[in-house]
């Protein structure tokens, strides 16, 4: 048995409703409650009949309708008290429905403007030096604290009995990093980590990082989307990471007491 | 310099150049030509390319000028680059319209003009970079704050921000005001 209905896919609970108003030719500031919400329960019913996923929201918007409806059917001046005199009950979903309106449309607008890559081109970008050609792409702070959690959680996880008080500072931590980077000119983010025994050490570690990136002496990159992520020496490391120690003074001074 | 010669140097600086230029880049380059003559040579250049129905315009966009195909290339042009573009669906697109007339705006706002959940539209969002965060809120849980990018401006064939379409029925009903009317890409830079 097979049976084809062709049921618009609807982005959501206003956009089902729109979709009602303007197949039943009504206006969206007097709607027929009734009406809409008898609909809009029958197309829920069909989506559940197809095993579409019905999302919560959809629910939500039920339940609001039928208050709504609820409501209307009250004569007016047997409002609850504290109700605003003279309120339509639709109101709220009215203004609701006119601002997502009002998106899609923009939405519309948009998709018909000359679209760069469908209607219109520019030349590709020319890879150039600082580029490699595996499109190197830079780093957002979200996918390096990714990073950071996945060598924390690496970590052992009892630690309650350290009692090694190991001193280390950013400023340490900078000027090994910076060794490493003019032997190796590149490293990857998780091996700056292999030695690291505690978490006090790989977040120094990673001010350590940060700071370096602050200054330009180094600089982060990911070959592709949760791939690897790269450091590597910047041109001018040497120079922009003496800036940095001068600079360091004051950060330095506050991390001095994060040794564990 | 000869204003051909002006007019002939800026052309080869966009045929090579990555993304949209301005006029203050080629001035750089340009040592000593002034503003005006500048403008006045990307100007005659653009009605040139305009007029003559040639296959590459020179348009306005991000704040800058660049080579564009010419719109009615457009089926030549994939033919030849191969490849599918991606697609932009009615969520992305609903939630991009969202960010770029109502920016700085934080996740929840979004959702509560579409009623949905917007987690995943924000995550292919940013991860294609046409919106970023510009600043946290400064309400519990500081959510990020979502703005338009360059990028943005850029697939939208659009000059800056305040050349967004009109939305319509903006007077119908009062909504609340979009934080410092229209923000330019600068401005949201300095938050």
């Amino acid at each position: 048995m097979s049976t084809h209905v062709q049921l618009p896919i609807f982005e959501g609970p206003l956009d089902l409703l729109l979709h009602l108003i303007k197949k039943n030719e009504v206006s969206i500031t007097d709607i027929p409650i009734a009406t809409i919400t008898e609909q809009y329960l029958a197309t829920l019913e069909l989506m559940e009949t197809l095993s579409l996923d019905v999302a919560g929201e959809f629910l939500v918007m039920a339940s609001t309708l039928i208050h709504i409806k609820s409501r209307m059917l009250l004569p007016a001046g047997a409002e609850e008290p504290d109700e605003d005199e003279g309120t339509d009950p639709r109101e709220e979903l009215v203004r609701r429905l006119l601002d997502y309106q009002r998106y899609k449309d923009a939405a519309g607008q948009l998709e018909q403007r000359d679209v760069l890559t469908r209607d219109v081109f520019a030349r590709a970008a020319t890879p150039t030096e600082e580029v490699g050609p595996t499109g190197f792409r830079e780093v957002s702070v979200f996918e390096l604290l990714g990073a950071l959690k996945r060598v924390i959680d690496r970590l052992p996880k009892d630690n309650a009995h350290e009692v090694t008080l190991d001193k280390i500072t950013v400023r340490e931590k900078m000027t090994l990093l910076l060794e490493v980077l003019r032997q190796r000119t590149s490293v990857m983010f998780e091996s700056l980590f292999s030695e690291v025994k505690s978490r006090m050490e790989v977040v120094v570690t990673f001010l350590a990082m940060l700071e370096l990136v602050k200054v330009r002496a180094i600089r982060i990159s990911q070959a592709q989307r949760f791939g690897p992520i790269e450091i590597e020496a910047a041109a001018d490391m040497d120079e922009a990471a003496e800036s940095a120690v001068i600079d360091d003074d004051i950060t330095n001074g506050k991390d001095e007491q994060h040794g564990t | 310099m000869e204003r051909e010669q002006v007019k002939s140097v800026i052309e080869s600086l966009l045929f090579v150049a990555d993304g949209p230029q301005t006029l203050q880049r080629f001035g750089e380059v340009l040592d000593g030509v002034d503003k005006q003559t500048l403008q006045d040579a990307v100007n005659e250049l653009q009605s040139e390319l305009d007029g003559q129905n040639r296959g590459v315009q020179l348009v306005e966009v991000a704040g800058g000028y660049q080579l564009r195909t010419a719109k009615a290339n457009a089926d030549w042009v994939k033919k030849f680059l191969g490849g599918r573009p991606a697609r932009m669906g009615k969520a992305t697109l609903e939630t991009l319209a969202i960010v770029a007339y109502r920016q700085p705006i934080t996740r929840a706002e979004i959702e509560a003009i579409r009623g949905v959940d917007v987690d995943g539209v924000i995550a292919t969002l940013l991860e294609r970079n046409l919106i970023r965060a510009v600043a946290r809120k400064d309400v519990p849980g500081r959510p990020f704050l979502y703005g338009t990018t360059g990028e943005f401006l850029q697939l939208f064939n659009l000059k800056d921000l305040t050349h967004l379409p009109t939305l319509k029925e903006m007077e119908e009903i009062s909504l609340p005001e979009i934080p410092g009317d229209v923000i330019s890409l600068d401005q949201l830079e300095e938050k």
